[in-house]
């Protein structure tokens, strides 16, 4: 038993940890929230070479093949820098539905594409405020042409293929669409977290491809259990970013005639986001293990990672608000960026309060198996 | 990050099943803790279970060969509690000597000096006790005021602890007094062990809220301790108290009932109004924040045991187990008493579900939220340790410790 990384993995982090650094992801981040949206596709590129947009796609379709919980790294690190980049859509979505769905042509044809970051992919699910349930998905495809609205979908602007769950009247599966095809149009749609861009995107007759038409339901959860885990890892590195900011402010900011973060009423309330930001951690480890080993806790793990995920950033992101008192909520603070993601991160895969429901629903099958 | 076994842990969680399978009886839904009886039975009966352990080898996992252990990473260890889970093995008798009090010696003793000390303890021949707390120094543990005065080759010790674990039936204990009160608090202490049937100290147990008598008074009448049972300096005590402190964080065991898997079971045998309490939606999202927490504590416990077998200390940050489970435990009881209704009410075990697991619960919770460090406490440590956040201003830390008030007068 092991349960931290490798000294390799941990040479990844640094690395990603400085090359974001270096490249001022927070002030892109920032920049893309000023301008209501956008694609970075600057450092797109540079993140393509350095081999993450296919950490852990096999060799055999242009990825590095360095295994999953090297992409946790990096997706740690993504979350700590709150990069805004198509990273979650493209490589734990749309990559991993064709990966995990796609027939040997289909993943020839976009799985090199996605890791050079020559096409961008996104997964469009949600059709209407309230939880998406199988039988709420209006989206219909028939004779090969799928009509219906996904909404929001994010970074649809900046995707050029798109993984959508539709009905054929049968059945639900997952289908690929081109967002250059007939019959596709987007409209941005202004976000809470502008730095996550998303776009509702109407299907009028779009020509598409099954990736599977049968168990689309299941298998969107598979794809949705893996993302949570990665996501899970971004949370946890928002959190940790955002305690940071809130320790470090606290002692640099002086009331009374001491640092704010001597007293008491501060330093509790630190220590509880650092309490959720370790829970967090812990179960984020667990599913990197079970998403790696494709281990059979993985349906339970993912949903633990999530929903102690959604807790430690909704907790870090507010409290650090808090901490820096009124500065906390101007425009000119990094906080309330970290506030936007952390619940743009908490509903881009359903909200917690679904997830807690299937924890509890996993673990009474897991019981009564 | 590998969760599997390697062929070494592998091994050796055979051996520990094999063990288990063949000395003790596995939980089940209808036996999930052993039952009651007088505490000399469950004194005898963890006694005689400490030997089985030592005569297998699982006594001392990680301690060194010259102590008599197989000097194994702390993982195996983990292992052992892995297994024991499942098991119905008496608990509450050992934890502090083997987990606190012993590694002490070892540290802080001469070698060949603690050692018999040592091997008594481990057979589980000699059980021991930890005496720090005072009636007037709690959380402010340096403000102790029990009083040891040099004589010859001896020391006199005069004062009372409190809060002590075990006191009634335990053979040793180790103990901080205060031998300077005219230099700062932490600066005037020394730590020594000693035979708790020496003349002159009286045992009172402590009538808790939960009707249990854990916790006991211990006083101190000109008691004598020979100077050779002094652990660490003159005067050094405090240092030589961290020691048992910090290995407190990783002895005081795993999370006590009720935990998540006994309110999981409560919920699914019990109708609210529209079913089974499982089915409820806010049922539901309270099971799910504990199963979080539990699994949290559970892994950040591996992540200590990893570190600590690539030669870490393990840090200040093992505070964050008790803190969320003695919380944890406290909303587990009082919801799960909720959701029983009007007759939550009853603690009789004609009605309370689960031999009144819940109801225990909530009159234990709230010694477990205070003892071996208070809430408030492991979050001072945790921002001032783990995060570097300054420490409160401190008002005695340059004064004699006889010139500190102590309260109204």
């Amino acid at each position: 038993m092991n349960f931290d990384f490798s000294e390799e993995q941990d040479l990844l982090r640094e690395q990603a940890r400085r090359f974001l650094s270096e490249r001022n992801a927070l002030g892109r981040a920032r920049r893309q929230q000023d301008a209501g949206g956008g694609f970075d596709a600057e450092l797109w590129r540079e993140m393509a070479e350095l081999g993450w947009l296919g950490a852990a796609l096999p060799e055999a379709y242009g990825g590095a093949e360095l295994g999953y919980v090297d992409l946790c790294v990096i997706a740690e690190e993504l979350g700590r820098a709150n990069a805004a980049v198509p990273f979650a859509s493209s490589v734990y979505l749309a990559a991993e539905a064709i990966l995990r769905y796609g027939s040997e042509t289909q993943r020839q044809q976009w799985l090199p594409k996605l890791v050079s970051g020559e096409v961008v992919g996104a997964f469009a699910a949600a059709e209407q405020p309230g939880p998406l349930t199988a039988d709420r998905i209006r989206a219909r495809v028939a004779a090969g042409k799928l009509n219906g609205q996904k909404s929001p979908v994010l970074d649809a602007d900046a995707a050029d293929l798109l993984v959508v769950l539709a009905t054929n009247g049968q059945d639900l599966g997952l289908y690929l669409v081109e967002t250059t095809t007939n019959g596709v149009s987007r409209k941005s749609l202004g976000m809470q977290d502008d730095s996550r861009p998303g776009a509702a995107v109407v299907f009028e007759g779009a020509a598409v491809e099954a990736l599977t038409e049968s168990d689309g339901w299941a298998a969107y959860e598979d794809i949705q259990n893996r993302a949570a885990i990665l996501m899970a890892f971004e949370q946890i590195g928002g959190a940790a970013a955002c305690l940071e900011m809130a320790r470090d402010y606290s002692m640099e900011r002086y009331a009374f005639g001491r640092p704010i973060g001597s007293f008491q009423a501060i330093k509790h309330k630190l220590a509880d986001v650092y309490v959720a930001t370790e829970l967090a951690r812990s179960n984020a480890y667990f599913g990197a293990w079970a998403l790696n080993a494709g281990a059979a806790e993985l349906p339970v793990a993912a949903a633990a990672a999530r929903v102690a995920g959604c807790n430690a950033f909704d907790l870090a992101s507010k409290e650090n608000i808090q901490t820096h008192g009124g500065m906390g909520f101007t425009w000119d603070m990094d906080c309330h960026l970290y506030y936007r993601r952390a619940k743009a991160t908490g509903l881009a895969l359903g909200s917690a309060r679904v997830w807690k429901d299937r924890l509890i629903s996993r673990l009474e099958s897991r019981n009564t198996a | 990050m590998d969760f599997s076994d390697t062929p070494d842990e592998a091994a050796f969680r055979a051996e520990v099943r094999a063990f288990l399978a063949a000395n003790a009886e596995q939980k089940s839904v209808e036996k999930s803790a052993l039952s009651p009886v007088d505490v000399d039975g469950h004194v005898a009966r963890a006694k005689a279970w400490q030997r089985k352990k030592h005569d297998a080898g699982f006594a001392a996992i990680t301690w060194p060969e010259s102590f008599g252990g197989r000097a194994l990473s702390p993982i195996f260890d983990v292992i052992y509690k892995q297994e024991e889970e499942h098991y119905l093995v008496p608990a509450g008798v050992y934890e502090i000597g083997l987990g606190m009090c012993i590694p002490t010696l070892m540290k802080h003793g001469d070698a060949q000096f603690v050692k018999p000390y040592v091997e008594r303890a481990i057979t589980g021949e000699e059980i021991w006790c930890q005496m720090f707390s005072e009636p007037a120094s709690g959380s402010d543990l340096a403000g102790l005021r029990t009083r040891a005065v040099r004589e010859g080759d001896e020391w006199i010790i005069n004062g009372q602890k409190i809060w002590t674990s075990g006191a009634h039936f335990c053979d040793y204990g180790v103990i901080v007094t205060r031998s300077d009160p005219d230099v700062p608090k932490h600066m005037g202490l020394s730590y020594f062990f000693l035979d708790m049937r020496s003349p002159g100290i009286e045992i009172r147990p402590i009538h808790q809220i939960s009707n249990e008598r854990n916790f006991n008074e211990v006083y101190f009448t000109d008691v004598r301790v020979p100077d050779s049972q002094r652990l660490g300096d003159v005067g050094q005590g405090w240092q030589v108290a961290l020691t048992t402190l910090m290995n407190e964080r990783l002895a005081v065991g795993g999370p006590r009932p009720p935990d998540f898997e006994d309110i999981f079971r409560l919920v699914r045998n019990l109708d609210l109004e529209d079913g089974p309490a499982v089915d409820d939606s806010v049922v539901r999202e309270k099971l799910a924040d504990w199963y979080v927490q539990q699994q949290g504590l559970k892994y950040t416990q591996f992540r200590t045991m990893t570190a600590l077998s690539r030669g870490q200390t393990p840090g200040p940050e093992a505070s964050i187990g008790k803190l969320v489970s003695a919380q944890k435990m406290q909303e587990i009881a009082l919801f799960a008493l909720d959701l029983l209704d009007e007759s939550g009410a009853s603690a009789d075990p004609e009605v309370a579900p689960m031999d009144g697991v819940f109801h225990l619960g909530m009159m234990r919770s709230p010694a477990m939220r205070i003892a071996g460090g208070s809430d408030e406490i492991l979050r001072n440590i945790i921002s001032e340790r783990v995060l570097g956040m300054p420490g409160d201003i401190r008002v005695d830390k340059d004064v004699a410790f006889r010139d500190l008030p102590s309260g109204k007068r």
